[in-house]
């Protein structure tokens, strides 16, 4: 026999061919290749959302952690100006300022209006009343850390006292969380999924066990190993798996496109951030692979461990 | 080559229970040599089955000592069990062909099993089917065959791999008087070669057919040796293992 014959009789023997007929293949199968493609579809959509989360936060992560706002809160407009100008000038000279800006008036007026109308406008009796503070933007080539702030606030206290310095990463803290968590949810999930995949081939295997006994009984007698025994199972359970796989995938990858097309539209900044990249998707294309290695194992270690029970 | 070399099988004081009934089986003792011929007799429910059964490794003892091919069959280690029924051939007294597989498949089953490929398989089985009469009927599946012609599948499945010891309960027990007296031929060839043949049967008449068997004769689960000689043969069988037929 030649070498490449060899070894397709090897993986023909692995895979258990040669004894794929022992046990029917129909009884084995039955409703496994749609409980697996119901799996498998729910956990790539469950990745996906992890996947979404976890681009959300790192790009608005990386996008607001070198980010500080400056507040002027001085009531004398001339003041307030004055001291603005002296707070960017300062900060100007700082080597590891990226960018920096002057938050324009109307910009600010568009901010405060949900909560004020829309009526304050410099120069008129309601803007007199309600002082609205200048706002600084400035952004750092690094990450803002507490001690920074700390240490700006008291380098801005000598040319504008009514400055007030905040990172922009802490106030968005708690949505950081709150990603986080479902990031968390969305692990948790695929694993619960993974583990109630495993938990239905078992039952399975174990159901096609108990309707091949007399089968598996006689192949014993005749002198079959666990092992071959093994490999039927495994084989039928890796067909299974393939076909519900794909199957779930496709069906998946549907949902996650569709869902993608509604929140494009929203035209939301931080949820344009969760689209998925390539890589995610070569994430999620390998679920099913991973579906079919936890059914396969699955199903070998119920037959083996049920085989070993009987002499 | 000493006795234990020698002989194919030994059992000392076997005993065998089902739960916590009483025993079907009772202190049986004897010694199988190779290429010897038995008929294991006695009346329905004498234990002839529960005896075959230990002889084809489908149960282990409740107490006593067996051994096989020179291992003990008790002690041995369960993944050594598939090697040692690989050298058994066995005849079910209720066939116990794979239903949903055809007479073709059903026989190839242990040179499958035993992990011969396809190439060697095919005309082995092919000729084995057709030296039982059933070449016509290689494709058909159990349940389209009479009692006799499963019975003649199920012989050929357990001559398939020549093997060292064939057990048989009952194996003519479905066909006509022409094919019983066939098939006996064919154990008979295959003890020629050197098979160890037993043959559970209730048919006196199938005992006169094979001149130089032996024969054990179980009576309520009790091994008939009046004379110690299936216990403690002399080293040859043909020196006389058991009552000659």
């Amino acid at each position: 026999m030649t070498v490449p014959g060899r070894w397709r009789e090897r993986l023909r023997a692995f895979g258990g061919a040669e004894q794929a007929g022992l046990v029917p293949q129909g009884r084995l199968s039955g409703p496994m290749p749609w409980v697996i493609a119901i799996m498998v579809a729910l956990t790539v959509i469950a990745a996906a959302a992890g996947l979404g989360l976890r681009n959300v936060a790192s790009a608005s992560a990386e996008e607001l952690e070198g980010g500080v706002t400056i507040q002027i809160v001085e009531a004398r407009p001339e003041v307030r100006d004055a001291q603005a100008r002296a707070a960017m000038e300062k900060l100007r000279a700082r080597p590891e300022l990226v960018a920096m800006r002057l938050v324009p008036q109307s910009e600010v007026d568009s901010l405060i209006e949900p909560w004020l109308g829309g009526e304050i406008e410099a120069g008129n009796a309601a803007a007199d009343a309600i002082p609205v503070p200048a706002l600084i933007d400035a952004r750092f080539a690094r990450a803002v850390t507490p001690a920074d702030v700390a240490r700006l606030q008291a380098d801005l206290r000598a040319v504008a006292p009514a400055a007030r310095v905040d990172a922009q990463s802490s106030w968005l803290r708690p949505v950081f969380a709150a990603l986080a968590s479902l990031q968390w949810l969305a692990i948790a999930l695929v694993a619960l999924l993974a583990m109630a995949l495993a938990a239905a081939v078992l039952l399975a295997a174990r159901s096609a066990l108990g309707t091949n006994r007399d089968t598996i009984e006689i192949v014993h007698l005749l002198g079959g190993t666990d092992a071959q025994i093994a490999r039927v199972f495994q084989r039928s359970i890796a067909v299974d798996a393939a076909g519900g796989g794909a199957v779930g995938l496709a069906l998946a990858a549907l949902v996650i496109l569709a869902l993608g097309r509604q929140f494009a539209s929203l035209g939301a900044g931080m949820v344009d951030q969760g689209a998925l990249g390539l890589t995610d998707w070569a994430v999620l294309a390998c679920i099913p692979l991973l579906a079919i290695g936890l059914a396969v194992v699955t199903a070998r270690l119920t037959v083996m461990h049920t085989l070993r029970k009987m002499l | 080559m000493t006795a234990v070399e020698e002989e194919i099988v030994h059992f000392d004081n076997v005993g065998l229970r089902y739960g916590t009934d009483r025993e079907v089986l009772s202190d049986v003792s004897f010694t199988l040599f190779p290429g010897s011929f038995y008929f294991l007799t006695g009346a329905s429910g004498a234990g002839k089955t529960s005896l075959l059964k230990l002889l084809y490794l489908a149960q282990r003892p409740s107490r006593g000592m067996i051994r096989m091919f020179g291992a003990d069959a008790i002690t041995l280690p369960r993944d050594r069990l598939p090697g040692m029924r690989r050298r058994l051939g066995v005849v079910f007294q209720d066939f116990r062909l794979v239903p949903h597989l055809s007479a073709f498949d059903n026989v190839a089953l242990p040179l499958r099993v035993a992990g011969a490929a396809e190439r060697d398989i095919e005309r082995p089985v092919a000729d084995m089917l057709e030296w039982v009469g059933l070449s016509d009927r290689m494709h058909a599946r159990p349940a389209s065959l009479s009692g006799g012609e499963q019975q003649r599948v199920a012989i050929a499945r357990a001559v398939i791999a020549r093997p060292d010891m064939l057990v048989a309960d009952e194996p003519t027990g479905n066909v006509d008087p022409d094919m019983a007296v066939k098939l006996l031929r064919l154990f008979e060839a295959l003890n020629r070669l050197g098979t160890t043949v037993v043959v559970a049967t209730h048919d006196v008449h199938l005992l006169k057919k094979v001149p130089d068997s032996l024969i054990m004769r179980l009576d309520k689960g009790r091994l008939s040796d009046p004379t110690g000689a299936l216990r403690y043969p002399p080293r040859r069988p043909s020196a006389g293992g058991g009552a000659k037929a």
